[in-house]
């Protein structure tokens, strides 16, 4: 009996190291293709170790992405903020102070997390056009704050509901109002909801395509954009096109290495659910 | 003293209520946000189905009145025919791919196994990149010519697959201008797409599995119930609303998919990959046919809505979505 289930444990471990392996693969092309110098990358050796490290290709990479790098982190460090914020309030609003129609604001703003964006993109243009924020930072700025607010709403309300009513009612007790409730009470104990809400967010406008090349034109692109750019040039080597993708990738997977833990909440989040 | 004026105000609040500044605050703060979300989504929504209903087709807008006409056109087009395919073809097998991996890692990790957290995070590091990205790599990796199809060489297949660069359809039923069937480029493509996904069906499946209570398991086993029992009897049904949860957040995934395709492979030859998103930026953005680019969008929209609309309305019912 217990040869048997050392055999099935065996078995396991086996059945997940392989699938381990295969989730990695695109990693391994990624970081041995870019460490290749032009002239050692060939179809037909796409799978060889590089014969000899080369950063060639990352430079030259960097050397097309660099700018585009600074307009990404332009881009989503402020819009996570700023959609952390409103989401923070609203979260706080609509958990601890409930009103007759609060699920019915709740369904509406939820509701806007999952509309595909091209039902808003015509309009949007013309807006961002009109009030002079087309093609800008700014403008991708206010578009990503603003749809991100359903998702960090619904993260911060889920996250509130945790915390116990008593808390807010010694509170009301001591004297405090609404605002003092939130920013001695509340705001303090947020952090972990900031961590969550912020990574997922952040992970969301770097990642993000569909804006970025229908808002945007050179120099404002972000990063997704100049990717895409050199992926269909026929002129760039193909050494040069994974480094860049792996530049591109490499501060969200930073994040996640470090606080995956919170990125898988926001994940779970995304599930309405929670 | 004390208890007569508690009593007077509980016998008095029916009648007056006290208007709270704290309840005023708490609607003052969401009205920014419902201001914002009432332009940007639900105003924009309703322009762009004017904006379906006129004749504004080339570059200078132009909003005087066509009825369905750009609908009636945009049904008729082969492209559009085509994505309609692909959409539903792309949707089905994406959520079938991810319940199954999700549901099989997830059984797998949730196995007491060494090393969970390193498994977890493999399996979910995908969702943390971009889909542009996980385009670019995955044309190379199931490029025709290098890639995967080098090992398979290797093994000594002879005929190799053409991955996204296929354009049999499987099994191919002519139906008006259209060839029905599963695009086997699609499949290139489904590839990485599950491979991009499946992390998400898995976290929250084990999230689920977690929530099983480990009595309920010892009772099963007590009563002699084996692994295959335990998991049809026990598990499977814990798991079905939360089955239907992923089907529903990978339905909309699915309906939206957009930056997967534009860098992967683009419409492709007969439009084997095209989606409605892509179509509806093409002509768009490119065509200048924005008439017919607010008709796709709103018909994307209206496909979303029927499974998102019933799903929030029952969580949100079902009391605290928490």
């Amino acid at each position: 009996m217990t040869a048997l289930r050392r055999i099935n444990r065996s078995l396991l471990y086996v059945v997940l190291v392989i699938l381990a392996c295969l989730y990695l693969v695109p990693v391994y092309v990624v970081v041995v293709t870019s460490m290749k110098a032009n002239s050692a990358i060939s179809l037909a050796q796409m799978w060889d170790l590089p014969s000899s490290l080369s950063l060639s290709s990352m430079a030259a990479a960097w050397a097309q992405l660099g700018p585009n790098f600074m307009n990404s982190f332009e881009l989503a460090v402020p819009a996570t903020l700023l959609s952390a914020l409103m989401g923070a309030l609203n979260g706080y609003a609509l958990s601890k102070w409930r009103f007759k129609g609060s699920n019915v604001v709740f369904f509406l703003i939820l509701f806007g997390m999952f509309i595909p964006y091209q039902s808003v993109l015509i309009p949007l243009l013309r807006v961002l056009d009109a009030i002079g924020l087309y093609n800008t930072i700014a403008g991708l700025i206010l578009v990503h704050t603003v749809y991100g607010i359903p998702i960090t709403t619904l993260i911060f309300r889920n996250f509130y509901v945790a915390i116990p009513d008593e808390v807010i009612e010694s509170g009301k007790i001591d004297g405090s109002g609404y605002w003092g409730i939130f920013r001695h009470i509340v705001l303090p104990l947020s952090i972990p909801g900031f961590v969550v809400a912020g990574i997922w967010q952040f992970t969301q406008v770097w990642n993000n395509f569909l804006f970025a090349v229908a808002l945007t034109n050179p120099p404002y692109q972000p990063v997704t954009v100049a990717l895409v750019n050199i992926a269909g040039s026929q002129t760039v080597q193909w050494n040069v096109q994974m480094a860049s993708a792996l530049l591109v990738s490499l501060p969200t997977l930073i994040v996640y290495i470090f606080l995956g833990k919170y990125f898988v909440r926001g994940l779970l989040a995304g599930s309405v659910k929670g | 003293m004390k208890g007569w004026t508690t009593a007077a105000q509980g016998a008095r609040a029916p009648v007056r209520r006290r208007f709270s500044w704290d309840r005023f605050s708490a609607v003052a703060t969401l009205i920014p946000s419902l201001i914002l979300l009432g332009v940007f989504v639900y105003g924009f929504i309703a322009w762009t189905g004017y904006v379906s209903l006129t004749n504004w087709n080339s570059f200078i807008p132009n909003f005087s009145f066509a009825g369905l006409q750009n609908y009636i056109n945009v049904f008729g087009t082969f492209r559009f025919q085509s994505d309609l395919r692909n959409i539903v073809v792309f949707t089905a097998l994406f959520i079938l791919g991810c319940l199954i991996v999700g549901m099989g890692l997830a059984l797998l990790v949730d196995q007491r196994i060494r090393a969970e957290g390193l498994f977890r995070s493999i399996f979910i590091f995908p969702m943390a990149i971009s889909f542009v990205v996980t385009g670019v790599i995955w044309s190379w990796i199931l490029n025709p010519q290098t890639g995967v199809n080098l090992i398979l060489k290797a093994f000594g297949w002879k005929t190799v697959p053409a991955w996204f660069l296929s354009t049999t359809i499987v099994p191919n039923i002519t139906l008006g201008q259209i060839q029905v069937g599963i695009p086997l480029a699609l499949l290139a493509v489904l590839i990485a797409a599950v491979w991009q996904m499946s992390g998400f069906a898995m976290a929250v499946y084990l999230a689920e599995l977690r929530g099983i209570p480990d009595d309920m398991k010892e009772a099963a086993r007590i009563d002699g119930a084996g692994a295959w029992r335990m998991f049809w009897s026990i598990i499977l049904p814990q798991l079905r609303s939360t089955t239907t949860t992923i089907v529903i957040i990978l339905s909309a995934a699915s309906l939206k998919v957009f930056g997967l395709i534009y860098a992967m492979t683009g419409p492709g030859q007969e439009f084997v990959t095209d989606m409605p998103s892509l179509n509806m930026f093409q002509t768009t953005f490119q065509g200048d046919q924005f008439a017919q680019g607010a008709a796709i969008a709103i018909v994307i929209l209206l496909l979303l809505a029927v499974f998102i609309i019933p799903y929030l309305i029952s969580t949100l019912r079902q009391g605290t979505p928490s």
